[in-house]
């Protein structure tokens, strides 16, 4: 998989055109593939219906699933249902705790957090250090920055901009969606790149937010999806007439 | 020695159902720069709008080549012009006109 990646697309699943719309839009931006986020029930029938779409359009497809928990055990029950299930899960934390225990789980890929109440972001120093440790990695969608104006903006930049600066320290990976549901507010990934700039992400790695880092994310769980996978470091290289008498 | 003035060129593609004007766009550029960085900003930027063609939505917009990271960072913010939404690109940057052209085969 080489390319940009957008992880993070929010079309209206009940509506197939818009779905079609905005994935065309995808390719025709340049992205090479598009994280769809799926709701829990009929996750396997909207998983298939989308990927028929972006295989026509010749596009890859990563399944994901935003997972809003109330509280830890929540979170806990969640992941142990669905991991084996989805290439993607994102944790929005709406809670310290949650944000704590997100962090600290492997099972969980992206921590984020709400664009406009900027007291539910909790990606502090504790935060990044434990995300640090299971390669938890931390999403900015863009699409909030070209929609609000004013003092929401100005405060949402502010909270990014300290995020990144911690984010840095503790080399947790950044990764930057558009987190677009209407095809017109999509942009380049250069574009987003560019954006970077506002909140003190240089040029490289803002790239790399948009392409190395969720491409690592995507590769790592794929490999552990398959059903070669046994255990950490532990794969299945040859099976039945493959292995030698 | 006066110290030589380093500008960049930069080709946008403007995507609307609509035909947007000339002026329009140009307000728009300098309203999401203005709402960005402010007039300390702005007036950073030495923006000039060198060409625009509205029928193959594609404009040239000259800048300092400090401000460039500015302007790269207010054009995608545009998302309408007038009532109608818009998606502005950057395409290409170059240092000279004619590298420009050529790039973009024009």
């Amino acid at each position: 998989m080489k390319g940009f990646i957008d992880l993070h697309l929010r079309p209206n699943l009940e509506e197939r055109v818009e779905i079609e719309r905005i994935i065309k839009r995808a390719a025709e931006l340049g992205y090479r593939a598009v994280g769809v986020s799926l709701p829990q029930e009929k996750l396997q029938e909207r998983a298939r219906e989308i990927r028929k779409i972006c295989s026509d359009l010749d596009i890859d497809f990563i399944s994901r699933i935003d997972l809003e928990p109330r509280n830890s055990l929540e979170l806990l029950r969640s992941l142990r249902f669905l991991r084996r299930r989805v290439e993607v899960i994102a944790v929005k934390c709406l809670s310290k705790s949650v944000a704590r225990q997100a962090a600290k789980d492997r099972r969980v890929d992206i921590l984020s957090f709400s664009p406009i109440d900027l007291r539910r972001r909790f990606f502090d120093s504790a935060e990044a250090e434990l995300a640090s440790k299971t390669q938890v990695s931390l999403e900015f969608d863009m699409a909030p920055l070209l929609y609000l104006h004013g003092n929401q903006r100005i405060n949402l930049l502010w909270k990014m901009r300290i995020e990144t600066i911690i984010a840095r320290k503790f080399d947790v990976p950044i990764v930057l969606s558009s987190g677009v549901s209407e095809a017109w507010l999509l942009r380049k990934p250069e574009d987003y790149a560019s954006l970077g700039y506002l909140f003190g992400l240089d040029l490289e790695n803002a790239k790399k937010a948009i392409s190395e880092n969720p491409k690592k994310i995507v590769e790592r769980n794929r490999r552990k999806l398959s059903p070669n996978y046994v255990a950490p470091g532990i794969y299945v290289i040859r099976r039945g007439k493959d292995c030698p008498k | 020695m006066p110290k030589i003035v380093r500008r960049r060129y930069i080709a946008v593609r403007i995507d609307s159902d609509q035909t947007i004007e000339r002026k329009d766009f140009i307000r728009a550029v300098w309203s999401s720069i203005l709402r960005l960085f402010g007039e300390y900003g702005a007036s950073q930027t030495e923006l000039k709008m060198i060409d625009y063609d509205p029928t193959k939505g594609l404009a040239v917009l000259r800048c300092s080549h400090k401000a460039l990271p500015m302007i790269k960072a207010s054009i995608p913010c545009i998302t309408h012009i007038g009532a109608s939404p818009v998606t502005i690109h950057v395409e290409r940057v170059s240092g000279t006109l004619k590298a420009l052209r050529r790039k973009l085969s024009i």
